[in-house]
Order: structure tokens, then sequence, then C-alpha cells
């Protein structure tokens, strides 16, 4: 893989493909781990259930990868080395975007945006190639991910918007 | 602790103990850069050991599973660099905040980059004492007001990590963002692996008292400048560092300090017999 100067990602084959796409649902199901763990510390257990079962999903994603032919070891040994790992680009929501009084609304809303991040990456990648088998492949991967934002989509228009006071907090860390 | 035999992925260096940092916080982006850092290098727990003083970001020891010590205040250093000297076949790192590393310890890092022992300085930067509830602190900027202890500000000018250790003689000199763990990850790997003593500033976000640091990460941007090995050349790049540049800024080639310890006292009572007093 490699990004010369404007002109983009380039991947060379079908396995290094399905490696970065196990990297990047990798990176995406240890966040939501991660995130959860945060919300239960900080005693917001519905926002914490949420997380685990977006990392559940991920989790299922990772088994859809493999099923093509991903290679664990490969997507670990390397995963660090890929041109997905640039921010802005990973499946993964930023650290710095969750709220320890967010709410279930906020969290499928980071997880909307990160879930079009990687169809945008899919995309680029097929856009870029010029091998059929990674066009191909890239395709796929860019619809799959396009069905995880559809889910989502849905998924956000069933749950109530947040009252604009959400972060309000009568005894804020801030103070004291 | 079980001898490993086969690489690990990074949540296995991770401890199993959940991090009390606020949500939001950079230290997760920090953690997370480290343990990828360590898979990358393919190193066994037993191989590495953190050492931290004390602060939010010098928590670090506990979320990892590694050789890890808590130390005392601004003192992570001076032990990380007893540890080395004792341990030469350890892979020390050393991580805190900018106030346990650039006040209350800001003399032991100009020494730890003149003495250039082969460790890893990472510091974590959220430009404020987070564990004390919000003070300034020395790389605050001099304007910022919402510091109880200073309302009107410092009106001191900050202090430049990167300057102070160019010129203190430290071997790697870098900056990161936590809001991209796989190049700081990425950046950990090379400073580990360089000789002498590296130095890692990562802006890392404090959400809960510096709430306007969640736009850093749209204000970082790599340096449009190669690494250098030329001391003058980093010094002058420096001139021009807007604070948000990332990267690598300076390989230094410098041998490492790499004293061979005396052999060991073979028990206490010859230790004793060395303190003895003479009796005239």
């Amino acid at each position: 893989m490699h990004r010369p100067d404007d002109k983009g990602l380039i991947i060379g084959s079908t396995d290094e493909l399905l490696a970065h796409a196990m990297a990047i649902e990798m990176e995406a199901a240890e966040r939501y781990e991660e995130l959860a763990d945060q919300m239960e510390m900080h005693n917001n257990p519905e926002v914490a259930e949420l997380f685990s079962k977006l990392a559940e999903i991920e989790g299922k994603h990772i088994q859809q990868v493999r099923d093509l032919g991903g290679d664990d070891e490969l997507s670990l040994k390397t995963r660090w080395k890929y041109g997905w790992a640039e921010p802005g680009v990973s499946e993964a929501p930023d650290y710095e975007d969750v709220h320890y009084l967010m709410q279930p609304y906020h969290a499928v809303s980071l997880a909307l945006r990160a879930e079009r991040r990687a169809v945008s990456f899919f995309v680029e990648v097929g856009e870029q190639s010029e091998d059929e088998e990674v066009v191909a492949m890239a395709a796929r991967l860019a619809q799959d991910e396009r069905n995880h934002v559809t889910l989502l989509e849905e998924w956000l228009n069933i749950l109530p918007e947040p009252d604009e006071d959400w972060a309000d907090d009568p005894d804020p860390p801030a103070e004291g | 602790m079980d001898v490993e035999t086969t690489q690990l992925a990074p949540k296995q260096y991770k401890s199993g103990l959940k991090p009390v940092w606020c949500p939001g916080c950079g230290d997760f982006g920090v953690l997370s850069s480290i343990t990828r850092a360590l898979s990358v290098l393919g190193l066994r727990r037993e191989e590495v050991a953190v050492i931290s003083g004390i602060g939010c970001s010098s928590r670090i020891p506990a979320y990892l599973d590694v050789y890890g010590f808590h130390a005392v205040h601004g003192r992570a250093l001076p032990l990380a660099t007893g540890l080395k000297i004792a341990r030469p076949d350890l892979t020390v790192l050393v991580a805190g905040g900018d106030g346990d590393g650039f006040s209350i310890g800001g003399n032991h890092f100009m020494h730890a980059c003149r003495r250039n022992t082969d460790l890893t300085y990472i510091v974590m930067d959220n430009q404020v004492y987070g564990m004390t509830k919000g003070q300034a602190s020395p790389t605050t900027d001099p304007d910022w007001e919402a510091g109880k202890l200073t309302p009107g500000g410092t009106g001191i000018n900050p202090f430049q990590p990167l300057v102070i250790a160019l010129a203190s003689g430290a071997n790697f000199i870098a900056r990161c963002s936590s809001s991209d763990p796989n190049g700081t990850a990425q950046t950990i790997v090379e400073a580990i692996q360089h000789p002498g003593f590296s130095f890692v500033q990562i802006l890392s976000p404090c959400v809960t008292f510096r709430p306007e640091q969640r736009q850093w990460k749209n204000l970082v941007h790599p340096a449009p400048v190669e690494p250098t090995d030329d001391p003058a050349r980093a010094a002058r790049r420096l001139l021009t560092d807007d604070a948000y540049f990332t990267g690598v800024l300076y390989l230094g080639q410098r041998a490492p300090n790499e004293p061979v310890p005396k052999q060991s006292r073979d028990g206490i009572a010859a230790l004793e017999e060395e303190f003895k007093v003479a009796s005239t």
C-alpha cells in the first residue's frame, strides 16, 4: 500500500485490501469496547450497553471479512502501517468525541459518522485501483459499509434527540 | 510473570483495570498508542517497564500489563534512569504529564536529556493540572483565564518542551497528537528504537478543564519537513513552530550513556562495613 502525493490510496491485491478491512473492523471493535468501559466507569450504563452492542456488531463484521478471506495474523502484524490509519480515515470514533453525559442518540450518531468514513475509504480504494479483483472487492466492502450506515440511520430515527441542556451537570467536575 | 512466546495483540498489553480518566480524555489514545507500539515491536511483557510520576496521565502503568512503577511527583526520570542502568536489557518507558515533567520534574527533564540514557519519555501535555482540578501548568498559555489560581492568566510565557529538549541534548525529539493513535504509535516505535534519550510530547486534551482542547485534532498538522540530525537546523525549525506541528523533529547521533554499574555487594554486612565509622 502506498499513498503517492495527490494520487490517493493504492492497494495492490485483494489480500492487502482484506487485511485493511480486518484491521479497520478490529480497531472499531476495540474502540467501542473501550468506550463502553469509559461509560461504565462514569455511571452511564445506558450508553455503556449501547457501545458494548456496537462492539459486538463490529465483532460480527470482523467475522464477515474473515469469511471473505481476511487473515487475522496479516492484519495484526501490519495493521499500523496501513493508509487507513491516518486520522479521520478509520471506522473507529475519535476518543475526543465522547462525553460522560452523552446519550444513546450521540453514541449512534458517532457510529454513523465512523461508518460513513469507512464507506468513503473503500470507495476511494476502488477508484484508485486498476486491479479488477481489488475494484470488485472494494465495491463489495463499500456496499457492506453502506448497509451498516442504513441500519444505523434507522436506529437513529427511533432514538429521541437530546435536549439542548443534555450536558448540564448540577455537580460538574470542573467546579469545586 | 509468564514468559511470552508469541507476538501479542495490542490489547494483550492492557492490564484489564479500567481507566478512571474522563471520557474524551486524550490519554486513552496515548494508552492505545503505547500498546500498539509494543505489539509492533513484538516485545514480551516482561521485557518492558513503564515508570510514571504523579497526575492523571501518570496512572498509565496501572493500565498496562508490563512492569510498572507509579513514582514520586516529578521523579519518574531519575528512577527510570536507575532502572535502565541496572537492567539495560529492559525497554524502559517513562510517562507523565506537563506539570509532573516540566515543573516539579523540570530539572530532572533537562538532566535526563543531557545524560542521554536510553529511555523513551512520553509527556501527555494538556497544559493544565487536571488531577488537582485545573490550575495553570508550565505549558499553559499566558492568557488562559479559567484557572482559579490565575484568574487574569499567568502572564508568563509558557515552557517550550521541544526547545529545552534540544538545547539539553535529547537524542530524539518528536511531537504527536493523541487524536492520531496510529501515527503516535509509529512515532513511539521510532523513539524506542532510537538509541539514547527520546522525548515525545503528545498533545493530549483535558476535556474537563480545557474543553476547548477538543479542537486540537483540527489544529494539528504534520510538519512539512523531514527529521534532521543537525541541531542548528532543528533549532531554526522550532523558531517557526506554531505548537501544532507533529512529527519527528530531531534524530541525534550522540552515543547513549551506558555506564556499567559496579558489582553488587555480597550482602548487608558488606554494606555496613562500608559505612562503618572508624574508631579513633
